[in-house]
């Protein structure tokens, strides 16, 4: 019995005829961990005792009293806090940090019955899109070990993607789910701005921030979704809006639908792969009763410098904290209070974090804030109009999610610009601050690729409604990996 | 707009707190005047009248009822504490 290619229906349908218990479950996910870990190096602190023993309770609780995702193993993204789990961020500044209380969404995942398994190595605070800048391991892809998992959510999307659990979370804040989604071939969710709590989310840009669902199927994502969003007291930014059943959305039909396919995002820049990918995947849209249009989203191209502005600006803003005082690393080295702080923080971050600082702490300094910061917001004023005047005729975006498959481990890493161009096309939606999903659509050489369709505020529902039309029109979702083959069943 | 030179990544790293030798400052230079270059891109549009965007949604100030809740345990909040004593916490010593 083989728990990896199940659905959370599946596995319930399991539990309830008695074929496996949660404790199995659980068991089996260690196990698998355990096998893979070697190979794929994509979770950080495990939380075996406690899992183990939360499994043997859960079994205790009568059926009527479950939900779907009752006694369900996921992982978490490192950058979620976690009670009494190391939670680092993937950065050495945390090494050793044990939270005194759960992010809001670990408190949901918990009042739904999951079971967390572990935490899920990310770039550090979740500034990259190859997870090689994480302080404690590089995540391997599973479709190819010697390419990235992508970023900064890697970690999550490799775990999905090998079977070792499956559902994790992840965060978003320029691509850092549906990146890594569409590198490894499974589904992330970027829900609308406010949609989920961010209280407990370690923030890196708190204007664009985001934590998602990463699954195998997209009922599955929806019914995470379901789980983890809602208003919350904790978060001033957190929307206090109704949420729907995201899974009833999932009814099949797409009849007249009308798809806005953004020229810009078959472009320059954007690979021949990735585009026949797309146009494929839109091919069978239409085919279930979608009219696609070609628009233009006519400011796409000045995304990526907007975001890098006001992205690193909130960063060196939000990265301040971290002072060596109270939590966290702190440096042998001081002879003087600022020596203190400057050496505990330059051993403590990583290049790239540091990159970000400086960048940041330069756009927001008097003399350059106006050039820079309050550019930068002005053009997000046009980013998001354009989506506003898409969502006037449309209702979903659709085209690819990156321009290019996985790359390999060590390729880009000390060009930062090119590292950066990976997130092209899904930095517009965090500017606008407007929902979408990567579902596969795809492979390159053996490399999977990834759909992107985008959604109004809010409206989750026809985005995921999309997404199951798609999935249930094609296999690129059924395809496993290599680091299947041989693994602990 | 300009581009960031040497010294003034020098003077950036200082006021974000971060030591960096002379041959860091060299390396990061050169990356953040690529960098910085790139955004020149945006000068090519004119905002003049854009309104900046903060936050995409409506935010409005979340107020709670002015009185006293018990906060966190003190036992607790000094379980991440390097060093401690008497309930302080304890930084090294420190003459300027």
């Amino acid at each position: 019995m083989s728990l990896v290619d199940k659905t959370a229906a599946e596995l319930q349908e399991m539990i309830h005829t008695k074929e496996t218990t949660i404790a199995e479950m659980t068991q089996q996910a260690f196990d698998r961990i355990e096998a893979l870990e070697p190979k794929v190096d994509a979770f950080l602190a495990l939380n075996k005792e406690r899992a183990t023993e939360q499994a043997a309770e859960m079994d205790k609780v009568p059926f009527a009293e479950r939900g779907p995702l009752f006694g369900l193993p996921i992982g978490v993204k490192d950058n979620i806090v976690t009670e009494g789990l190391e939670t680092t961020a993937s950065s050495r500044i945390l090494e050793g940090f044990n939270p005194i209380y759960n992010a809001t969404v670990v408190e949901k995942l918990k009042e739904a019955g999951m079971v967390t398994v572990g935490k899920l190595n990310m770039d550090e605070f979740a500034m990259g899109s190859s997870n090689e800048n994480s302080y404690y391991k590089k995540t391997k892809n599973p479709w190819d070990l010697e390419t990235v998992p992508g970023g900064s959510s890697g970690g999550s999307a490799a775990a999905v993607a090998a079977g070792e659990v499956p559902f994790t979370l992840g965060s978003d804040t320029g691509g850092s789910i549906r990146q890594p989604a569409a590198f490894c071939g499974v589904v992330g969710m970027k829900p609308t701005y406010g949609r989920v709590s961010r209280f407990g989310l370690i923030a890196y840009a708190s204007s664009l921030d985001q934590i998602g669902p990463i699954t195998r199927t997209v009922k599955d994502n929806a019914l995470l979704l379901n789980a983890i969003s809602g208003h919350d007291d904790k978060d001033s930014t957190s929307a206090n809006v109704e949420v729907p059943d995201f899974a009833a959305a999932l009814t099949g039909d797409i009849t007249g639908l009308r798809i806005g396919v953004p020229k810009e995002y078959f472009g320059e820049g954007v690979g021949e792969a990735a585009k026949q990918a797309a146009l494929d995947a839109l091919k069978v849209l239409e085919e279930r009763g979608a009219i696609c249009e070609e628009i233009s989203l006519p400011h796409s191209k000045y995304a990526l410098a907007t975001y890098y502005l006001l992205a690193s600006s909130e960063a060196s803003s939000n990265l301040s904290r971290f002072d060596g005082i109270r939590y966290g690393y702190r440096t042998e080295k001081a002879g003087s209070l600022l020596e203190f702080y400057m050496n505990t923080r330059s051993e403590g971050f990583g290049d790239e974090v540091k990159r970000r600082i400086m960048l940041g702490t330069y756009a927001l300094s008097s003399g350059y804030y106006d050039a820079y910061y309050k550019k930068a917001q002005k053009v997000r004023t046009l980013i998001k109009k354009d989506f506003d005047d898409a969502f006037e005729k449309y209702d979903v975006i659709i085209g690819p999610t990156t321009p290019t498959p996985a790359f390999k481990i060590g390729e880009i890493i000390d060009d930062p610009l090119t590292m950066y161009a990976n997130d092209i096309l899904t930095i517009p939606v965090n500017l606008a601050g407007v929902p979408a999903i990567s579902v596969p659509c795809g492979f390159d050489n053996g490399l999977p690729l990834g759909l992107q369709i985008i959604g109004k505020y809010f409206d989750e529902e026809t985005v995921y409604r999309v997404a199951d039309v798609f999935e249930q029109a094609t296999d690129f979702h059924k395809k496993t990996p290599q680091t299947w083959e041989g693994a602990a069943k | 707009m300009a581009k960031m030179t040497k010294e003034e990544v020098i003077e950036v790293a200082h006021l974000a707190r971060l030591a960096i030798t002379d041959e860091e400052a060299e390396h990061f230079a050169d990356q953040l005047e690529a960098i910085t270059n790139a955004m020149e891109l945006l000068n090519e549009l004119d905002t003049e009248n854009v309104e900046p965007t903060t936050h995409v949604l409506q935010m409005v100030n979340v107020l709670r009822e002015d009185k006293s809740i018990p906060g966190l345990d003190r036992e607790l909040m000094l379980k991440n504490v390097k060093e401690h004593e008497g309930g302080q916490v304890k930084v090294p010593t420190i003459l300027e």
